[in-house]
């Protein structure tokens, strides 16, 4: 018998910005049902991950799969058919401000279905209310708080109902309330509507509270994949600095110091 | 060796750069053609109601403001020919010269100059307003095209009411004209206006109306390429909704002289 194929598979994954590479060579793959935390500090290469996992940058070299589609060589018609089936939640929230949080929901519906205006006003709404948004439909995203702005991304991306949600920092920038309570929702998405979330953040409370699995980022390598616990247990010195706060020993090797001082165009 | 270098290496990364930024609009403009023409097919059609909604923002709002500026030209306009065309004692051609110079040229410049600085400008600011807070990542997450969303029906809109825009300043402008000159000229306003008529040939308006065309296609193409560059939060918007005018403007004027060069030959 065959293992599930998983919704998601990256291989040898590198990034560059210039002549500075942020991933080198990513492996990963997430399987059906269950709640990946990519963890990682600033400028892990975390969120360049996320964008290519979200097709938003091709890769160079290696490849990303989303349902078994290769979104390097996907055309314009696949990618499209891959994002209909996944919903993102970005950190500032993304919402159009030209647009009332009822009418951001209701967005996707729009431009992929031909459902008629009342079936999609229900169908928004009812987003809404799993977010605990119910009633706020009609006001413009600049009137609600942080934490409002999250929920209501959060009911965007899920209005079509993605089989792969994507969460960037669901945490960043709220009070622990309210970021214990958006928590809270990620898990009953998953045991709801048994959805596979990849969240990625930097929060170590968050992310032991809702992983399955947590993978471990760190200057644009992969150090560890495992259970919350494995991760615990783990004597990788950088893991242990990152779950015990403590700065990193910066190691300077001198001739690239010395490079990087003399040399004209760095 | 190396004072030399320096600066021929910024001369050559100022004109690739000045090539990708006109590759980058041209591939921008071909996109944005694809998808009014043809992307209905591939599940991303440009929405009649965006189109609409640009129009009136692009158009009907701006008509006052041309109405006055197209007026206020005109009556300009008048005062000077009747001024100098005196001194020969060629008051009688004031008519003639007005109607052309307003149709063949004030009245698509005018017009373009402030459309660039009313919506070329609001472009630039919208689109990099979105790209800054992610709002373009997330349209191309949901599936929607940017370009398809936020480009085609600028472009649309744009190549719609600007040629209608310079058609009404040109209106307005000769209308202008005819209050101050006609009693200088000692005719009725009426009777100046029908003169006007009469010596105006559709190649002269023909004449205005293609280069603003052209016009439309340059200040949609700067306004949202500036603002899909846009990098470095609210300031990079600021920088990009006035590089977006100042390049809008400099190039009008001078697509304006080109275009007045081969059309006059």
């Amino acid at each position: 018998m065959n293992a599930p194929q998983p919704l998601i598979e990256v291989e040898q994954l590198e990034a560059w910005y210039g002549r500075r590479r942020v991933l080198h060579g990513v492996d990963f793959a997430v399987n059906a049902g269950e709640i990946r935390v990519i963890m990682g500090g600033s400028g892990s290469g975390k969120s360049t991950l996320l964008r290519h996992l979200l097709g938003l940058q091709r890769p160079v070299s290696g490849r990303v799969r989303l349902f078994g589609v290769d979104l390097g060589e996907a055309s314009e018609r696949e990618m499209l058919d891959v994002r209909k089936r996944i919903g993102v939640s970005f950190q500032g929230g993304a919402l159009l401000t030209s647009l009332t949080v009822g009418e951001n929901v209701a967005l996707p519906l729009r431009e992929h279905t031909t459902l008629d205006e009342s079936t999609i006003r229900i169908m928004s709404r009812l987003k809404l209310e799993v977010v605990n948004l119910g009633g706020f439909q009609d006001l413009m995203p600049s009137q609600l708080s942080g934490g409002m702005v999250k929920r209501a991304a959060l009911a965007r991306a899920i209005v079509m109902d993605p089989r792969l949600l994507f969460f960037d920092e669901p945490s960043a920038g709220l009070d622990p309330v309210v970021s214990a309570e958006l928590d809270e929702l990620i898990l009953r998405l998953r045991d709801a509507l048994r959805m596979t979330i990849v969240v990625v953040t930097h929060e170590l409370e968050s992310a032991f509270k809702i992983a399955d699995t947590i993978t471990v980022l760190d200057q644009g390598n992969i150090l560890m994949t495992g259970t919350v616990a494995e991760v615990r247990a783990s004597d990788n010195e950088r893991i242990q600095d990152l779950l015990n706060r403590r700065p990193r020993e910066v190691q300077v090797d001198a001739d690239a110091y010395l490079k990087r001082l003399t040399e004209e165009e760095a | 060796m190396n004072a030399l270098a320096r600066p021929l290496g910024d001369l050559g990364r100022a004109t690739l750069g000045a090539f990708a930024g006109v590759g980058y609009a041209a591939m921008l403009l071909f996109e944005a053609l694809y998808y009014v023409f043809a992307g209905w097919r591939i599940g991303q059609p440009v929405r009649i109601a965006a189109i609409a909604r640009q129009m009136r923002e692009i158009g009907a709002n701006a008509l006052p403001i041309v109405a006055l500026l197209g007026f206020t030209v005109g009556l300009m306009l008048g005062i000077q020919f009747i001024a100098s065309l005196s001194e020969f004692g060629a008051q009688s051609q004031v008519v003639v010269a007005v109607a052309k110079s307003v149709t063949r040229e004030f009245g698509a410049l005018i017009t373009a100059i402030l459309v660039a600085g009313r919506s070329g400008s609001a472009l630039a600011a919208r689109i990099g307003s979105m790209s800054v807070s992610q709002e373009v990542d997330a349209l191309a997450v949901i599936g929607i095209e940017p370009v398809r969303y936020l480009v085609a029906p600028a472009l649309v809109a744009m190549l719609v009411m600007l040629p209608a825009l310079t058609i009404f300043a040109n209106a307005v402008a000769i209308f202008g004209a005819a209050l101050y000159s006609a009693p200088a000229l000692n005719v009725t306003p009426t009777a100046y206006l029908l003169q006007t008529m009469s010596l105006l040939s559709a190649g002269d308006l023909w004449q205005g109306l293609s280069k603003s065309i052209v016009f439309a296609v340059l200040i949609t193409l700067i306004g949202v390429s500036t603002g899909f560059s846009v990098s470095g939060g609210a300031e990079g918007v600021g920088r990009a909704t006035t590089r977006a005018v100042v390049l809008s403007i400099c190039w009008i004027i001078v697509v304006d002289m080109v275009f007045s060069f081969f059309l006059n030959r």
